[in-house]
């Protein structure tokens, strides 16, 4: 059985979140893109309005979100700006471990707290020298006495500076490769934690990425989260969740980049018609439509498959790599059907190729999904 | 306290509305569907004279069971019970009138609350005409509805100004588009709306109503504006009146 619909509340979710990010993000989005601004405040208010941290179970007050309601959210917050999407995704990027591994003790005591008021987290897991090749990590974890001592370097953190909490993945054995990564639940304020200033980025201008150092950071025990040698399963878990995720925002930015070149090739025109009407803009509007929606349906699948409890680590493959690609390719033509003023400020397109690069390099670039992918075609 | 807020089912706003081939109706399919803007508005003012208080907000609509989407957004906003009234009749305010007066009859509201007229037939006869059967004081084009006690003062909007009028409760008001700026539902509370009480009834159980007497024999588009014409100079623009427009002589 297959069905394309959505139920009533699904649309009701994707209403009022179309009109929360219109009246909240798009008017604001060129602006915090050209001075970098984090937009803390419109990030509290979707928090208020319930669109933040939507993979929080009922048992701490959450709303224990299917996924795929989920993305449907996802891809009204992205049209708007991705870079706050990001910041937004960072949250439930962050959170989604301890909904994966911890214990209901740890669960009340680390995610209440996101549902009583509005703090920010992230996850920590890339390193300067552990990116695509993440189990390679060298933050270590050591014990002393009942507690955890954590010493190393996290690179591209979103949310670093930030946030309030962190989920940090440390190795307890670095000869045990991967079996030896761990996930520690850490508060922004634990002495032994400096943030570098943010990076100055290409584009998600508004979304803060920084390095972290861990000198020394010591944690109780009980800010182990689902034991030691356990962190891989964890984030890899969490990657089928946030992959779908990410891959529902480039739909997003694509969206908004097809209806942005739809409506300038509807007004502008040349040769004594709109340019639309034209065979080789027409066509190129056409493959961006049919590519966006052919995004959005790999997406939904993916996160459909999680929500089933079903495999779904080559989907929400699929779904990144070709998300993000398209998105990138949607945007590039989008400036281009907009010509000379596409590439000028005036006009919100070049924001959003900028944009659109980094969703093929963050949360697994194309080239890891495939990676993925080849591995289970060839297994 | 409690209050009764009447609920259309209209096109929204910003849709683009095209008459159909047959010249009778617009064009229905795709057109996207909210809650009349100044019955979402009596809504909002409403819940604002509740203001979290004691009482309980009633929200009502007819037509079929495609007004539980309406129905529901407006419980998502905040109020608290809905009743879906089911007719066939094709609606207008001749229609509408008595079915909501018996469902005053069954409820038996302080005040009834609704827009001052639905966005689709434009009619804006139904408050009075609902305040009239009743025999109930109203006050319609409301632009401020203070409560005090049983006393309610309303700032209404008027031709060529405002008057302020007051009445002791039961009443029905008109809500205009300065009252306020109707609140986005949240998300838990989408969630919640589900499971508030939902009724449904018949006209029948509403002692039953006709077709209204009013027929809609033909639709039609405005005509399209012309582009207008710059001219050169002043006496460019007056020969323009005289000899084109012939409005002066």
């Amino acid at each position: 059985m297959i069905s394309f619909g959505m139920t009533e509340e699904q649309l009701e979710y994707q209403r009022m979140a179309r009109q929360f990010i219109a009246q909240t993000v798009t008017p604001h989005a060129t602006h915090w893109d050209e001075t970098s601004h984090f937009p803390r405040e419109e990030i509290r208010q979707a928090w208020e309005n319930g669109l933040l941290n939507l993979c929080l179970p009922e048992s701490v007050g959450g709303a224990e979100m299917p996924l795929v309601d989920t993305l449907i959210i996802s891809e009204e917050i992205a049209y708007g700006c991705v870079g706050y999407s990001t910041s937004c995704m960072a949250n439930e990027l962050a959170l989604t471990p301890l909904v994966i591994g911890a214990d209901e003790d740890q669960k009340q005591k680390f995610l209440k707290p996101f549902v009583d008021e509005f703090k920010m987290a992230a996850f920590c897991l890339s390193e300067p020298g552990a990116g695509s090749d993440a189990a390679s990590l060298r933050t270590t974890a050591r014990r002393d006495g009942d507690d955890w001592v954590i010493s190393g370097q996290k690179q591209w953190i979103t949310n670093a500076t930030h946030a309030d909490f962190y989920t940090v993945f440390a190795t307890v054995d670095r000869e045990a490769g991967h079996r030896g990564i761990t996930l520690f639940a850490v508060p922004r304020n634990t002495p032994g934690i400096t943030v570098a200033p943010h990076e100055n980025k290409m584009g998600q201008r508004c979304s803060d990425t920084a390095p972290i150092s861990f000198d020394e950071v010591r944690v109780p025990a009980d800010h182990c989260i689902g034991g030691p040698g356990n962190g891989w399963k964890i984030a890899m878990r969490t990657l089928d969740f946030s992959r779908p995720l990410v891959a529902m925002s480039a739909v997003g930015v694509a969206r908004r980049a097809l209806e942005e070149a739809v409506a300038y090739a509807k007004e502008r025109k040349t040769f004594g018609k709109p340019i639309g009407q034209h065979q080789a803009i027409g066509f190129m509007l056409a493959d961006m439509a049919a590519k966006t929606q052919a995004a959005r349906l790999l997406a939904l699948e993916a996160a459909w498959r999680t929500d089933q409890g079903l495999p779904a680590n080559k989907e929400a493959s699929y779904a990144k790599a070709m998300c993000a690609d398209w998105c990138m390719e949607i945007c590039t033509d989008a400036v281009q059907v907009f010509g000379g003023y596409g590439y000028t400020k005036e006009y919100p397109v070049e924001k959003l190729m900028r944009d659109a690069k980094l969703i093929q390099i963050y949360e697994g670039t194309s080239q890891i999904q495939r990676v993925v992918i080849s591995r289970e075609l060839m297994r | 306290m409690k209050i009764l807020v009447p609920i259309a089912r209209t096109e929204d706003y910003n849709a683009r509305i095209v008459v159909n081939k047959a010249g009778d109706d617009i064009e229905r399919g795709g057109v996207a569907m909210v809650i009349n803007p100044f019955d979402e508005i009596a809504v909002e003012e409403a819940l604002r004279l509740l203001d979290g208080g004691d009482g309980e907000i009633v929200v009502c609509s007819i037509g079929g069971d495609e007004v539980a989407t309406e129905l529901r957004r407006a419980l998502a906003m905040g109020a608290h019970r809905a009743i879906q009234v089911n007719t066939e009749v094709t609606l207008s305010p001749e229609v509408i009138t008595p079915l909501l007066s018996a469902v005053c009859e069954r409820e038996q509201p302080d005040l009834v609350l609704m827009g001052k007229q639905s966005i689709d037939g434009d009619s804006g006869q139904v408050p009075q005409r609902l305040a009239q059967r009743l025999g109930w004081p109203q006050a319609t084009y409301a632009y401020e509805v203070k409560l005090e006690g049983s006393t309610v003062t309303i700032g209404c909007e008027a031709d060529g100004g405002t008057e302020t009028v007051a009445f002791d409760l039961p009443g029905v008001i008109s809500a205009d588009l300065r009252l306020n700026e109707p609140r986005l539902p949240k998300l838990p509370d989408i969630m919640k709306a589900k499971k508030k009480p939902y009724d449904v009834l018949s006209d029948a159980e509403l002692g039953g109503v006709e077709e209204g007497p009013v027929k809609v024999v033909s639709l039609a588009a405005p005509p399209e504006r012309q582009a207008g014409q710059m001219v050169a100079d002043v006496d460019a623009l007056i020969a323009k009146l005289r000899d084109e427009a012939k409005v002066l002589s």
